[in-house]
């Protein structure tokens, strides 16, 4: 079902347990001191922001649908195998004929396979759309959920599937650690955690580091916005034997710059440096 | 003929329960025999989704062609009907009180989900 990533060069996925420490910033700026052709992939899909900082239209945009059941009437007896197998009660029948709800459907075709009687086919239900922008080095392709759809995972797939092998990829996950930030993660080489100092993001961090170590990628920490909260971070990456691979400083001029759409890197060109040794070190 | 009251208890004497996809327990009424059983429902009470589907299909799988209860969403009132059963919201009170005011003719039947669903 889920579609295998078409081994690019290495493929680096940048999350993190609690939102807003930086996922979107660290992920940009990568790209953008990356040095040569690389892709962005904005798994974010409920919420896709990458673009904002990028020039460049989206050239492409295709439709993304999963396929939902449908069942005939006049061959549904109402034994109810379906709604036996389904995960979700996206269908559901016992004695009555059987109840579809698309928008609890995962789509995986299963109602169709067990249905004795050959009454349920499936149909295409749109969930959102898959944009390509060309800009500079940076191919940036970013899933959008439409409004009103819950299942992100099925469109962040299909983000993944348009990967072109070759070239080295860094995807930008959501933020949690529930099934869209697995399905952002799975068949990454590298995981970056980005977190902040404070204890939010370390409690935060702790599940992410769990979620990590349970789909055995190696990973590593970013923390954002050093010189606030406490040490906690720190200590309990020692503790862990987690290395922390860049520590961006708290500095007032970042979130300025992020605030009118600038990338750090081209705002502020001293933290070239900071980025480029990030890369070196994962990529 | 059966009805399904939604309640956290275990007798006539216990509260309903104003949840009906999350409600803790059915307590399922016999008018002609005058008894009543409890089946729980902590599984769906848990669910991460689809309590309200489920809590119908557990209803119905019971026999019960009547629901009193606080609440009903868009996929178990869905789901309700299309099993033929019939459902009544009420305020408060007890299961026993429910029970009295339905005999009484006083409970108004839904004719539509009365709370929105949480995923559309």
């Amino acid at each position: 079902m889920t579609p295998e990533i078409d081994k690019p060069a290495k493929t680096v996925a940048v999350a993190s347990g609690k939102g807003g420490t930086g996922k979107t910033t660290v992920s940009l700026n990568l790209a953008k001191v990356f040095g040569s052709d690389v892709q962005l992939l904005d798994c974010d899909v409920e919420e896709p922001n990458d673009h904002l900082f990028l020039d460049g239209r989206p050239e492409q945009q295709e439709i993304v649908a999963i396929k939902v059941p449908d069942v005939d009437d006049t061959l549904c007896d109402g034994c109810g195998e379906c709604g036996r197998f389904c995960e979700y009660s996206a269908i559901v029948s016992f004695g009555a004929k059987a109840i579809v709800f698309p928008e609890m459907c995962h789509g995986c075709g299963g109602c169709m396979m067990v249905c004795p009687k050959k009454a349920i086919s499936e149909v295409d239900r749109r969930i959102g759309v898959v944009e390509t922008i060309q800009s500079g080095e940076i191919t940036l392709i970013q899933g959008r959920l439409d409004v009103g759809v819950a299942m992100a995972p099925p469109l962040i797939r299909e983000v993944k599937s348009r990967l072109r092998g070759g070239i080295p990829a860094i995807l930008d996950a959501p933020p949690g650690t529930s099934c869209p930030v697995i399905a952002t993660l799975r068949g990454t080489d590298f995981v970056v955690l980005v977190t902040e100092p404070t204890p939010f993001g370390l409690h935060d961090l702790e599940l992410a580091v769990e979620m990590v170590r349970e789909i055995g990628i190696p990973f590593g920490v970013v923390v954002n916005r050093v010189g606030i909260g406490d040490d906690r971070v720190r200590e309990f990456c020692a503790m862990e034997n987690i290395p922390i691979l860049l520590e961006i400083p708290d500095d007032r001029r970042i979130a300025e710059a992020y605030s009118r759409g600038k990338l750090i890197v081209d705002a502020l060109p001293e933290y070239t440096g900071l980025f480029k040794s990030l890369i070196g070190k994962i990529m | 003929m059966k009805i399904a009251f939604t309640t956290s208890g275990n007798d006539m004497n216990a509260p309903l329960d104003t949840r009906f996809g999350r409600a803790p327990k059915f307590l399922v009424y016999d008018l002609d025999r005058e008894t009543f059983e409890v089946i729980d429902n902590a599984q769906n009470l848990n669910a991460a989704q689809g309590a309200g589907i489920q809590s119908a299909e557990t209803v119905a799988r019971l026999g019960a062609k009547a629901v009193v209860s606080g609440h009903c969403g868009p996929k178990a009132f869905r789901v309700l009907t299309a099993a033929g059963i019939r459902v009544f919201n009420a305020d408060s009170g007890t299961v026993g009180e429910a029970l009295e005011q339905y005999r009484a003719g006083k409970l108004v039947e839904a004719g539509v989900a009365d709370v929105e669903g949480h995923w559309a």
